[in-house]
């Protein structure tokens, strides 16, 4: 009885703070919306620089790493562990390829001289200024959500080989699994509204 | 008594969603080619609206959840769309 109400518990406290983080996103998606609506065309040629193909991959990289972490708590349920490490391992290299491709993306930005307060922002239009900077803030802050969710899921395969994670308690791999969600979610978001915007 | 009462998604259920996140991804680029005006922005987002629902439903188990957490949940999108709508009220009519 114990176990299973704190088992409620330990969720309902990793929900409260992802309501958090989805405030904190929501915020900052709040900002980019304002603006849109004051430089529609700046957002729209700053959105037209972006690598879609980039993009594109890297949401079908979370896609793919939360399925992985999700099917990991059903094997680490169904009592194979072999299975779950691997699925465990797989999301973190999941990870590891979004945050490679970022760099290329970032790099090949910066090299072209748009960054936070390049020559070329400042002097050029002020919308496409705002777009870069909102960009560099929310994949920014964005990545910094997939580096914490790989040290948790990291800490979960350590959990699970070391069998402090099992059949019958799985509560730091079922909440690492959801903070990785959470990061798959926000990325569902920021790809149609960076990438895709006409 | 045990925690194992709580459901479980089967690998084939998850591996279903996963494929219909990955054509619903498709759609959304497929579209963005085409220049649709206004509705632009509102397909785009309602496609995404539409795969995050996917993820928290099955992914993230919601469907499966106690009230607690899926009224709480509910009530954190309320307080989204305040302040969303809120701030369009204001800067629509400025």
């Amino acid at each position: 009885m114990k176990s299973s109400s704190d088992f409620i518990g330990i969720r309902m406290g990793m929900w409260l703070f992802l309501y958090s983080e989805i405030i904190l996103f929501g915020g900052l998606f709040v900002l980019y919306a304002a603006y849109f609506h004051a430089y529609p065309e700046d957002f729209v040629v700053g959105g037209k620089q972006l690598d879609r193909v980039i993009g594109a991959v890297n949401t079908l990289i979370l896609l793919l790493s939360s399925f992985t972490v999700a099917a990991s708590i059903t094997a680490v349920r169904l009592k194979s562990k072999k299975t779950a490490l691997g699925l465990i391992a797989f999301s973190f290299f999941c990870g590891i390829i979004f945050l490679i491709n970022k760099y290329f993306e970032w790099s090949a930005k910066i090299h072209h001289d748009i960054y936070p307060n390049s020559e070329t922002l400042v002097n050029g239009p002020p919308g496409q200024n705002i777009f870069f900077g909102l960009y560099y803030v929310i994949t920014g802050l964005h990545g910094l959500h997939v580096i914490i969710g790989m040290t948790l899921l990291a800490i979960s395969f350590a959990l699970v080989a070391a069998n402090k994670v099992h059949a019958n308690r799985f509560a730091m791999l079922e909440n690492s699994g959801l903070y990785w969600h959470l990061v798959d979610l926000i990325w569902i978001f920021v790809f149609p509204l960076f990438y895709l915007v006409l | 008594m045990s925690t194992n009462n709580q459901h479980m998604m089967s690998y084939g259920r998850l591996a279903s969603i996963l494929i219909i996140l990955i054509i619903l991804t498709g759609v959304t680029v497929g579209v963005s080619y085409f220049d649709m005006g206004v509705y632009n922005v509102p397909i785009a987002l309602g496609i995404a609206s539409f795969k995050v629902s996917l993820v928290l439903l099955f992914f993230m188990h919601l469907k499966y959840e106690s009230k607690a957490i899926t009224i709480s949940f509910i009530s954190t999108i309320c307080f989204l769309a305040i302040m969303i709508s809120f701030t369009f009220f204001d800067i629509a009519f400025r």
